[in-house]
C-alpha cells in the first residue's frame, strides 16, 4: 500500500523550465508548492564546474546530461499499420533529466512566435482559401493571441537576460533588428553577442542577396546581468561547450542561473528529487485531480495529495501522464475523435556544411549555442505560398554553436571516413568549416499521433509512449525550397563546397542522426474541447485543477525554437491562475 | 515571501476547492536540496586521469582480440605524413578501458525486448551490448579472414586488412552472427575516433597529439577576445587535467 504524504496546495510534476516558472510564480502567492523531479539534483557547481563538464566523451559521446533511456524511452513507427520499435539510443532528439531538465543542455536560441502562427488555419484560409489546406492536415488555431502573450514573452526574456536587437518596438521599426518581428513592448535586456565568423559571413551574404539578416535572440548573456528575481548571469565567453553541456560561466539561461536561487529562499517551496510520477489521481467523478502517485528513490510508491496539479515535465512525459492517468479522451486516428495524442508534430532541420578555402578561418571550436545571424524572409507566411504548394516556412541561420572533434568533424561529400585520406581531410577542413541551417515548421496530420505502446514498458512497468510520425508531402516540398536557399546563401558566403542533409521526397523520418529536440503537440491548446486538451490558460478541459505546460500544448510545430514560447505560455498560465483561478477555482473557460 | 494579497487568495483557494486536511509546513527547500551528495567536493572533479601507458595490459580483450584491435587501429588511423597513428596515441587502451564503463553493458540504452529487425531509420535494434559486439564482431572477422586468407586479421598485410575493412563497411563481407557493418561503423570506427580525439585522461590522444594535428585547442574554453576575428588562434591545446601541448 502506498505511503500517503501530507497534502500540499500545488504539486508540480517535473522541474525544468516550466516547473521552475510555475513554482516561483505560485509560491510567491504563499501557496505551499512541492516540485517532484524524477532525476537528481543539479547546480552549476558542482555539476557543470570547469573542467569537469567540458568533457566531450562524457557529455556528447555518452549523453551525460540526457535522459537515461534504460529507465524510460518511447517507441516509434512511421505509420499506424507499422510495428513500433523502441528508441533505444539517443539520436534524433535529446530529452534531458534532473533538476533544470532540458533547460540545462539547450543552446539558448530564444525566439517568440509569429502572430499569424497562433491563428494559422484562419490565416491560411483567409489568404489562400480553405482548399489550400490538404485534407489530412489538421491545422487549427491556438485559441490565444500574440497580444495576450506579449507581456509574458517580455517577462521571460527579462528573466533569461536574452541578448538581441529589437526590430519593432510598439510598431516603430528599428535598424539592425528583424524587420519581420511582431511588435515588442521593450528592447532586449542585453545587446547582441559578438558575431563569430560563420555569422558575420552569413549576415554579409544575405544582405547582399537582398534578405534581412538580424542577430538571433540568444539566452546566452552578452554582458553581466541581474534579472528581476535578483539572479545574476556572467557574460558568455564562447567556450564552445553549449548544446549538450551545462554552462561553466553562469551565462546560459537555465532554471539554475535565473530562477532557482530565488525560489529556494521561499520557505513554502519544497523539492523532491528521484521522484518519478506514475499518474495523476482523480476523484470518483474523474473531474477533480486529488494529487499524484510517484515512485521514490527506494522504489516505494508514494501518494502525494494536492489541491492543484501542474504537469511540467518534458513533452513526452506530460503526454504519457495524461494517457496513463486516463484524463481526457485518447485520440483515435480512424475516427478523428478524441484529443489526447492528437496534433503530434516535430520540426524539420535542413543542415548544410560549408567548406572554405584554407585562408578563411571559421574556428568552429569557438561559439555559443544561441549566437548567430538569421533571416525570416521565408518564415511563416512572410512569402507568397500560392505558387509553391506547401504551408509553413522557417528561420534560416548561420549559427556557430561550438564544436569539438569528438562531436564529429564534418567533411566534404565523398571524403574517406578513415585511413590517410580521412586524416588529410580532417586536417585540411577542421578550422575552415561552417554550417548554415533552415529550421522549418511541421504541420499536424490526422495520421501523426501519440498513444501508449501495447508491448514495451519502462523500468516502472508503465507502457511507453508510442510515436506515430513520418514526413508528409508538405515537408519535402518545403525542404526543397529551403535547400535551394541554403545553396544560394552558402555560395554567396564563398564556400568552395557545400554538403549536408536536406530532406528529399521519399525520405522517411530517420531517428538516428540528431535533428531537433523540438517535439510538440499531443495535448493541444485551443478554444474547442473537441480538438484541444487544454484551454488557453493551459487548464485541462476535463479536470479543472490540472494544468499542462510544455510544447505538448502546441497545435503544430513552429519554425522557431520553442523555449521562448513555452516559457511565455507558462508565465501567462501562472499569471491567470494567480489573478483568476485562485480566487474562484474551477473551469476558466466554459466550453 | 507571501504577500497579503497572496495569503487571501490562498485561503479562498483552499476553502473553495476540494476538502483537504490542514496543511502542515513543508520542509524548506534548502533542507531538501542540500543533500550529502551535493556537499561532496569530488562531484566537481573530472573522471580519473588514465593517460596512455607504455606497458598497458588489456583488462577486457583476450590476446587474440587485442591483436585485432591494435591491427584495426593501425589501419583506421595509420601513421603517415599527416600525423600520428591511433596505436601511437593509445586508442586501443582507450577502447579497452571503455569496456569497463556502464556504457559497455548497454546501461544507458533501452535494452528490453522483444527485439526485431528493422529498416535502418529506427536505429540500433540489436540486443548485443558493446562488449558483446566486440567479442562477436572480432571473432566473426577473424574467422572470415581465416577462411579466405588462412590467417586472422592481425596477421594479414596492410593492403589486405584495408580491403577487409572496406568490404565490411560496404556490407559485402557479412556474418550470420551479427551485422558487421553495424559493428564496424557504430562501434569500432566510432570508438577509434573517440579515443583519438578525446581527452588524454581516457587513455588515447597521447600528449594531445591529435588535437595538435588539427589545431584544436582542447578545453581552453575561453574565446571572448578571439571569437570576432576570423584568424588563426595562437595558442596550443590544454587538457582537462591542465596539461599544455
Amino acid at each position: 500500500m502506498a505511503t500517503i504524504n501530507k497534502p500540499v496546495d500545488v504539486v508540480i510534476v517535473g522541474f525544468g523550465w516550466t516547473g521552475a516558472i510555475m513554482a516561483i510564480e505560485l509560491a510567491k502567492t504563499g501557496l505551499n508548492v512541492l516540485a517532484l523531479e524524477r532525476g537528481g539534483d543539479a547546480a552549476t557547481v558542482p555539476n557543470w564546474a570547469y573542467p569537469k563538464v567540458v568533457d566531450e566523451i562524457a557529455q556528447s559521446a555518452r549523453n551525460g546530461l540526457l535522459q537515461n533511456l534504460s529507465k524510460s524511452t518511447v517507441t516509434i513507427r512511421h505509420s499506424k499499420n507499422d510495428r513500433a520499435l523502441p528508441y533505444r539510443q539517443i539520436g534524433s532528439f535529446k530529452p534531458g533529466t534532473g533538476v533544470g531538465g532540458a533547460g540545462i543542455h539547450w543552446s539558448g536560441v530564444h525566439s517568440r512566435v509569429m502572430p499569424q502562427e497562433l491563428r494559422l488555419k484562419s490565416h491560411i484560409t483567409e489568404r489562400y482559401g480553405k482548399h489550400f489546406i490538404p485534407g489530412d492536415m489538421t491545422l487549427q488555431d491556438w485559441g490565444i493571441s500574440f497580444e495576450e502573450l506579449e507581456p509574458h514573452f517580455d517577462r521571460f526574456e527579462a528573466v533569461c537576460g536574452t541578448s538581441g536587437k529589437a526590430g519593432n518596438i510598439q510598431g516603430r521599426m528599428l535598424e539592425g533588428g528583424n524587420p519581420f518581428e511582431a511588435p515588442r513592448s521593450h528592447e532586449f535586456p542585453l545587446p547582441p553577442l559578438t558575431d563569430p565568423p560563420t555569422s558575420a559571413l552569413f549576415a554579409k551574404a544575405t544582405r547582399e542577396l537582398g534578405y534581412h539578416p538580424y542577430p538571433l535572440p540568444a539566452a546566452n548573456a552578452s554582458r553581466p546581468y541581474t534579472n528581476p528575481y535578483g539572479c545574476q548571469l556572467g557574460p558568455c565567453n564562447f567556450c564552445g561547450f553549449c548544446s549538450d553541456y551545462g554552462c561553466i560561466n553562469y551565462s546560459k539561461a537555465t532554471p539554475q542561473t535565473t530562477i532557482l536561487p530565488a525560489l529556494y529562499r521561499l520557505p513554502n517551496f519544497a523539492l523532491r528529487t528521484n521522484a518519478h510520477v506514475l499518474k495523476v489521481n482523480t476523484d470518483s467523478t474523474g473531474k477533480v485531480a486529488t494529487g499524484v502517485t510517484y515512485v521514490d528513490a527506494e522504489g516505494r510508491e508514494v501518494e502525494q495529495p494536492a489541491s492543484m496539479v501542474i504537469l511540467a515535465a518534458f513533452h513526452l512525459h506530460n503526454v504519457r501522464l495524461m494517457l496513463s492517468s486516463g484524463i481526457g479522451k485518447p485520440y483515435n486516428p480512424d475516427t478523428g475523435e478524441g484529443t489526447v495524442g492528437r496534433n503530434f508534430c516535430y520540426q524539420l532541420i535542413d543542415s548544410v556544411n560549408l567548406f572554405f578555402d584554407q585562408s578563411v578561418y571559421i574556428n568552429q571550436f569557438m561559439g555559443a549555442g544561441g549566437v548567430g545571424q538569421a533571416i525570416e524572409d521565408f518564415y511563416g507566411d512572410n512569402f507568397d505560398h500560392g505558387p509553391l504548394g506547401f504551408i509553413g516556412g522557417g528561420v534560416i541561420w548561420g549559427r556557430q554553436t561550438g564544436n569539438g572533434p569528438v562531436r564529429g568533424i564534418p567533411l566534404p561529400k565523398g571524403s574517406p571516413t578513415w585511413g590517410s585520406g580521412w586524416k588529410a581531410a580532417v586536417k585540411e577542413n577542421f578550422l575552415h568549416t561552417g554550417r548554415i541551417e533552415a529550421q522549418l515548421s511541421n504541420m499536424a496530420y490526422r495520421g501523426c499521433f501519440l498513444d501508449l505502446d501495447p508491448t514495451y514498458r519502462d523500468a516502472y512497468g508503465t507502457p511507453l509512449l508510442r510515436m506515430t510520425l513520418n514526413w508528409q508531402d508538405n515537408d519535402p516540398r518545403m525542404s526543397e525550397f529551403f535547400g535551394e536557399r541554403l545553396s544560394q546563401i552558402g555560395n554567396a558566403m564563398g564556400a568552395k563546397s557545400i554538403s549536408g542533409r536536406v530532406l528529399k521526397r521519399g525520405d522517411n523520418w530517420d531517428t538516428r542522426p540528431y535533428q531537433s529536440t523540438h517535439i510538440n503537440g499531443g495535448t493541444a491548446m485551443g478554444a474547442d474541447p473537441k480538438t484541444s486538451v487544454v484551454n488557453k490558460y493551459l487548464q485541462s478541459w476535463d479536470v479543472s485543477n490540472l494544468f499542462v505546460q510544455g510544447a505538448n500544448v502546441f497545435t503544430h510545430g513552429i519554425g522557431y525554437n520553442p523555449t521562448g514560447l513555452i516559457g511565455a505560455l507558462a508565465y501567462w498560465s501562472a499569471a491567470n491562475i494567480r489573478s483568476t483561478y485562485l480566487k474562484n477555482p474551477g473551469p476558466m473557460v466554459h466550453a | 515571501m507571501a504577500t497579503d494579497d497572496g495569503k487571501t487568495s490562498r485561503r479562498d483557494f483552499l476553502t473553495s476547492s476540494i476538502a483537504l486536511a490542514p496543511l502542515a509546513a513543508l520542509v524548506p527547500a534548502s533542507a531538501v536540496v542540500q543533500s550529502a551528495e551535493a556537499d561532496d567536493p569530488n562531484r566537481s572533479a573530472p573522471a580519473p586521469e588514465h593517460p596512455t601507458q607504455p606497458d598497458y595490459r588489456p583488462a577486457f580483450f583476450t590476446p587474440d582480440e587485442w591483436a585485432f584491435i591494435n591491427a584495426a587501429c593501425a589501419r583506421l588511423i595509420p601513421a603517415d605524413e599527416h600525423g600520428p597513428s591511433a596505436v601511437e596515441l593509445g586508442v586501443p587502451q582507450y577502447i579497452d578501458r571503455q569496456m569497463g564503463t556502464p556504457w559497455a553493458d548497454g546501461a544507458i540504452w533501452y535494452m528490453q525486448g522483444p527485439f526485431f529487425e528493422s529498416t535502418p531509420e529506427f536505429g540500433y535494434q540489436s540486443q548485443l551490448t558493446p562488449k558483446q559486439q566486440y567479442r562477436l564482431g572480432i571473432k566473426a572477422i577473424d574467422e572470415l579472414c581465416r577462411q579466405h586468407q588462412n590467417n586472422p586479421f592481425a596477421a594479414l598485410a596492410a593492403a589486405q586488412q584495408d580491403s577487409v575493412l572496406q568490404q565490411i563497411q560496404k556490407g559485402s563481407l557479412t556474418s550470420a552472427e551479427l551485422s558487421l557493418t553495424t559493428f564496424f561503423s557504430d562501434f569500432l570506427l566510432k570508438n577509434v575516433m573517440e579515443g583519438y580525439f578525446g581527452d588524454p585522461m581516457y587513455g588515447g590522444n597521447k600528449d594531445m597529439a591529435a588535437w595538435k594535428m588539427i589545431r584544436y585547442p582542447g578545453v581552453r574554453a575561453d574565446y571572448l577576445e578571439w571569437v570576432g576575428e576570423a584568424k588563426p588562434y595562437p595558442y596550443g591545446p590544454v587538457s582537462i587535467y591542465g596539461k599544455r601541448g
